[in-house]
């Protein structure tokens, strides 16, 4: 099994069963145990998922991908120390980030409904041949991969934030916008668009936003 | 057979008679069980050998913890032997393992082959007192270093000095102690290992104690092995480690602090004396100590420092028939050209011995498989306190009290050593007794034991994908050495995570694939041709594909070697013999257009002048050789007085007078290699320069010879010939990289010359010696077509662009890709006979799986569930193995997996957007499982 068999669903399990980080070991870029170079997609999976969790209000130094080889404790060591010193910084998930426990279940199960579309995504438009770490990080970070995310991810995720949210119950904007930490402004208009897709209503009687059935 | 010796040899190739003497352990070996209860209650106490005499051991022991086989055996320090008191042994063991009635047994065999690796004795410092070695304390060896440094050593892992057994903080190392020295008792040649073990060893150091300071001390430094430059690099680059070229002395031991001081010179401030608190000597390789004893009993030659006489192109060959050689009795080598080495052995032996091939075999039965799938998980848990390695930090006894209280688990016991034949036999008499349908092993790593474990579960008539490995050692134990504690609540975190995955195993199926029986040889070079001709030798069909249109490569350019050999007539021979020989069959002005398949079945489309092709093999050899680099550097191409050494011998050797009269001429070494672009030594080029420049010294004794280099690397027995050409007048002038050596055509005189101006290390002036020709060392550059023949056979290349073998020390001749071996300069530079070498090497490791009638393919493979796929294809882009394709179904187009290309790596599964493809044994399920209990 290589590190690209690593799921964004088993990462976003140990988050909702209680992790406050979660790394990652794989094998040296361009030194692949076998020939599908699958630490890169290991690479990919782990920056896109670093910038998922920034949009639902995540810190994304929860997540680490670390490089490193059969022979090298030293390093192992080094990155493990590293990460639990930075995670013990951070505090809890959730808590540290200011978000309830509800509020962060309902943004993990956002982010697990939309894996499918993430993996369409991720093939169609993130898909890369870059060679090394740094080439990969430049583009994770450049204005286009921000303008595709905002573009294609933003919306979903916090759309599926909010469709969550209602199913529990009806909630006025300010609610809605409490419980996810979004800005009232950005859910009015997620209501707004998700009002015309048929997939909420504003309930007059009681004042709040529903799911539609 | 161990603690045998042999007493004599007669006869002769394909039949020998052997006279052995198995000397007593004093052990009944089939009951001892290595539980090391004798070993406690031992009262003789003597140095240990294995750890370099640091620590103690008993009369009664085991010789090291992974010894095999692993049982106690009895030495002669034992009182009851010397005074027949004592028996306390006898009476703890409660297996009667004991045997004080042992004597001396004779035993004869008859053999047809014989391979000798008697392996190497390590220089002994005493012998040249300037080392202080057993005279100051903290004066050791490199090798009582490595077991200060292993965690089975005298202080398990700790590196603490012999004076007050504190952590030393400043250490040097002293390189070529007892080689590279023309003096009593050393030996003049390089020991081959030294330069990398001491990086090695600093690289550990400074693991261990970020904080320690490390020094160097060392003459050329010879990083001329595969992936070498680039380690070199890494102990160079970290933080408190200095390289300092110098020649040293020992001074004093400071009294008190027991300190050692070293005096060296400095090209700066002269003469310096610097205090260290611990100096380890990077001591070299002498032959096997009796090597005269070995070679009148064996009847074979040894050449003038000792080691075995070796045909000058086949190290493998003694100067006795039936008797081969494997390892550092060749003189000393690496282990990679030991590993190939021995592989080769094998490969001549089986040559010999082909007939009889397969005559003692027998063939393994397991026990039916008991389907389980009606019955409830019932596990059983195996802890293993591995000796102390895990025991030692680990409280294994409350690891499996806890195991007893997870869900599923029906039974645990702790082992000494589950991996020993012993335990083991217990796991499957066990399971069987105890009804176990799944059984997890917390012990180390899977990536050693898995098989022996599954094994071990299949005997019990258990299906192997039951087992489960909880690794409670490297992620465990040699990890969190200080907290015992913690480090056995997360051995428990561990087997539960284990456990739960084990709940959800399933049972898979191997495929049984019948093996083709011919071979298919790419490369009609040395390596080639020496490959083709062992396999064929074996009995099988091989096919020698070569791209131009005769054969020979690389070794048609060679004139002649240091060593004397004449390679065309070695040429000469191989081609004869590969066009005689009915079971090779030749393709020149060949190229392969297509390789699809996979182990034992490969089909490949070649067209060549005899037309196109599709051959049908079980196995393939890459040994494509090299190609040598067109340097653009130093006028080479705007001046014809700039040659390479390639272009030079061919002139020495047809006797051009340009160069035969040639008053003066320099190479410059590394031209093209050893810089960021190139990061890597190509290991033939010191060599060549000095075989060049004695030929030329011997055609004129008056020609001014420089040589320019940075670290001249004649490693191993060729450092005789570097010393030559020093003694014959030949001038080395050491350079470095910042400050490359100028060269410029000028005019002097009336003389058109080549003026090449170098600083000079020792005097910090410019240099300039006007040569009349100047000859470069080229790098040596992965073949252009290494890339080509590496996607189609679907096998990786290392950073440098040679082929990557499957381990750089343990596979050297494997591919991760099974059923493809490489061999000769296309897996690095190597010299004429460490391409033959190798290339027998992959001829042994091709008969391991063309002697074979069916091969194993695992059962971890992907596999996609039709009702779930939507067709999208997302799988098969990443699936470099091509081991995924479309198919019409009654469903529709669907993806589908050949489990037999399918190496499980996964990769495929997180691509899928339906989850319809999932790898066996690393389901989501089962993921999942783990993370759960993880988190639990």
């Amino acid at each position: 099994m290589c590190s690209g068999r690593v799921d964004p669903s088993f990462v976003l399990r140990a988050f909702s069963k209680g992790a406050d980080g979660v790394f990652i070991g794989a094998c040296h870029l361009n030194e692949c145990n076998y020939i599908t170079n699958g630490n890169f997609q290991a690479l990919s999976m782990v920056s896109i998922f670093r910038k998922i969790m920034q949009y639902v209000g995540l810190n994304p130094e929860r997540l680490k991908l670390g490089f490193v080889s059969g022979s090298e404790a030293g390093l192992y060591t080094e990155h493990v120390s590293s990460f639990v010193e930075k995670i013990k910084e951070l505090g809890p998930i959730g808590k540290g980030e200011g978000i309830s426990q509800d509020g962060l279940d309902l943004k993990l199960r956002a982010i697990t409904s939309l894996i499918p579309y993430i993996r369409l995504v991720e093939r169609e438009r993130l898909r890369i041949t870059l060679k090394t770490e740094a080439e990969i990080e430049r583009f994770f970070a450049s204005d286009e991969v921000n303008g595709l995310f905002d573009e294609l991810l933003a919306g979903k995720l916090a759309i599926g934030q909010i469709m969550l949210l209602l199913r529990q119950g009806p909630r006025s904007t300010a609610e809605i916008s409490e419980a996810l930490g979004l800005s009232p402004s950005e859910v009015s208009r997620r209501l707004n668009t998700s009002s015309k897709h048929g997939l909420v209503r504003y309930d007059v009687n009681c004042k709040r936003y529903v799911a539609a059935p | 057979m161990t603690n045998t010796v042999v007493d004599s040899v007669e006869g002769e190739a394909g039949n020998f008679t052997v006279e052995l003497t198995k000397k007593p352990k004093y052990i009944l070996e089939d009951r001892c069980t290595g539980c090391t209860t004798c070993v406690e209650n031992c009262p003789v106490t003597y140095p240990d050998v294995f750890n370099q005499k640091i620590s103690t051991n008993k009369a009664i022991h085991i010789y090291f913890p992974q010894a095999i086989p692993l049982v106690a055996y009895i030495d002669e320090s034992c009182i009851y032997l010397k005074e027949k008191k004592c028996r306390i042994c006898s009476a703890v063991c409660k297996n009667d393992a004991i045997d004080f009635n042992q004597r001396p047994r004779k035993k004869q065999i008859n053999i047809g082959a014989i391979i000798l690796s008697p392996g190497i004795e390590p220089f002994d410092p005493r012998v040249r007192a300037e080392y202080r070695y057993g005279e100051y304390a903290n004066v050791i060896t490199s090798l009582d270093y490595e077991r200060l440094l292993s965690s089975t050593g005298p202080f398990q892992g700790e590196v603490l000095r012999p004076s007050d057994n504190k952590h030393p903080k400043n250490i040097a190392w002293i390189q070529c102690v007892g080689s590279r020295q023309i003096l009593e008792g050393a030996n003049t040649y390089c020991s081959a290992v030294c330069c990398t073990y001491t990086q090695k060893q600093v690289i550990l150091t400074k693991d261990h104690s970020p904080e320690s300071e490390c020094t160097i001390f060392h003459n050329d430094i010879r990083a001329y092995g595969k992936d070498f430059e680039r380690y070199y690099d890494k102990a160079e680059s970290l933080p408190g480690v200095r390289f300092i070229r110098s020649y040293v002395t020992i001074g004093k031991e400071i009294p008190g602090s027991k300190n050692i001081t070293i005096r060296y010179a400095t090209n700066d401030d002269g003469v310096k004396e610097e205090e260290f608190d611990m100096v380890v000597l990077s001591i070299g390789l002498n032959p096997p100590k009796d090597f005269k004893g070995i070679a009148a009993k064996f009847g074979i030659e040894l050449e003038s420092h000792g080691f075995c006489k070796t045909d000058p192109v086949n190290p493998i060959e003694t100067t006795r028939a039936g008797v081969f050689i494997s390892g550092a009795f060749q003189g000393p080598v690496d282990i990679p050209e030991s590993v190939f080495g021995a592989s080769g052995a094998g490969a001549r032996v089986g040559e010999l011995l082909r007939k009889r091939r397969g005559g003692l075999s027998k063939a393994r039965v397991y026990p039916t498989e008991r389907d389980v799938s009606e019955e409830t998980p019932k596990i059983g848990v195996f802890v293993c306190h591995c000796g102390a390695n895990i025991g030692r930090i680990v409280n294994v006894p409350s690891v499996v009290d806890y195991a007893l209280s997870l869900p599923n688990v029906v039974y645990a016991q702790e082992q000494l050593f589950s991996c020993a034949t012993n335990s083991a036999q217990q796991i499957t008499d066990l399971a069987k007794e105890k009804g176990l349908n799944r059984v997890v092993v917390a012990a180390c790593s899977p990536r050693t034991l898995e098989p022996l474990f599954r094994d071990t579960v299949r005997e019990a008539g258990i299906n192997q994908y039951f087992f489960e490995m909880a690794n409670i050692r490297e992620h465990c134990s040699w990890v969190h050495s200080k907290e015992k504690e913690k480090a056995t609540e997360k051995a428990k975190d561990i087997v539960r995570m284990s456990v739960a995955r084990a709940c959800l195993l399933e049972p898979l199926r191997e495929y049984d694939l019948p093996v083709n029986k011919a071979a298919l040889v790419v490369g009609g070079g040395i390596a080639g041709m020496t490959c083709a001709l062992s396999i064929a030798n074996q009995g099988h069909e091989v096919y020698l594909i070569e791209k131009t249109s005769e054969l020979g490569g690389m070794a048609k350019k060679v004139r002649y070697t240091l060593e004397g050999v004449d390679p065309a007539a070695v040429v000469q021979d191989l081609v004869s013999k590969v066009h005689k020989h009915p079971a090779v069959h030749v393709y020149t002005d060949a190229a392969i257009t297509d390789a699809t398949g996979y182990v034992g079945n490969f089909q490949t489309t070649i067209k060549s002048k005899r037309g196109p092709a599709l051959i049908k093999h079980g196995a393939a050899v890459m040994a494509i050789g090299a190609d040598l680099y067109t340097p653009t550097e130093y006028l080479y191409g705007q001046d014809d007085k700039v040659l390479t050494q390639v272009e030079l011998e061919q002139k020495i050797a047809d006797g051009e007078k340009s160069v035969t009269s040639c008053r003066s001429l320099a190479m410059i070494q590394c031209v093209g290699c050893r810089q960021a672009d190139r990061n890597y030594c190509s290991r033939i080029c010191c060599g060549h320069a000095i075989k060049n420049a004695l030929k030329l010294r011997e055609i004129n004794p008056e020609t001014d010879i420089h040589i320019y280099f940075r670290d001249m690397r004649t490693y191993g027995l060729k450092e005789d010939f570097y010393r030559e050409a020093s003694e014959k007048d030949i001038k080395f002038i050491r350079y470095e990289p910042s400050q490359k050596p100028l060269v410029e055509a000028v005019v002097e005189e009336g003389r058109p010359v080549l003026r090449v101006s170098a600083p000079d290390p020792v005097l910090g002036q410019m240099l300039a010696i006007d040569a009349d020709l100047l000859v470069l060392s080229a790098a040596v550059l992965p073949s252009a077509a290494t890339a080509e023949m590496a996607s189609l056979f679907k096998v990786p290349l290392s950073p440098d662009g040679f082929f990557k073998e499957a381990h750089v020390k343990l596979k050297p001749v494997d591919f991760g890709t099974d059923g493809v071996y490489l061999c000769g300069a296309a897996h690095y530079p190597k010299f004429m006979k460490e391409s033959v070498s190798q290339a027998l090497g992959a001829a042994g490791r091709v008969l391991t799986l063309l002697s074979r009638d069916t091969v194993v393919a695992s059962g971890s493979v992907c596999e996609v569930d039709k009702n779930m796929c939507v067709s999208c294809g997302a799988c098969i882009t990443v699936c470099n193995y091509g081991a995924i394709e479309f198919e019409n179904t009654p469903l529709g187009r669907k993806a589908v997996v050949n489990p037999v290309l399918c190496k499980g790596d996964g990769v495929c599964n997180t691509k899928c957007p339906t989850n319809a493809i999932q790898l066996k044994h690393f389901t989501d399920e089962e993921l999942l499982s783990a993370i759960d209990a993880a988190m639990e």
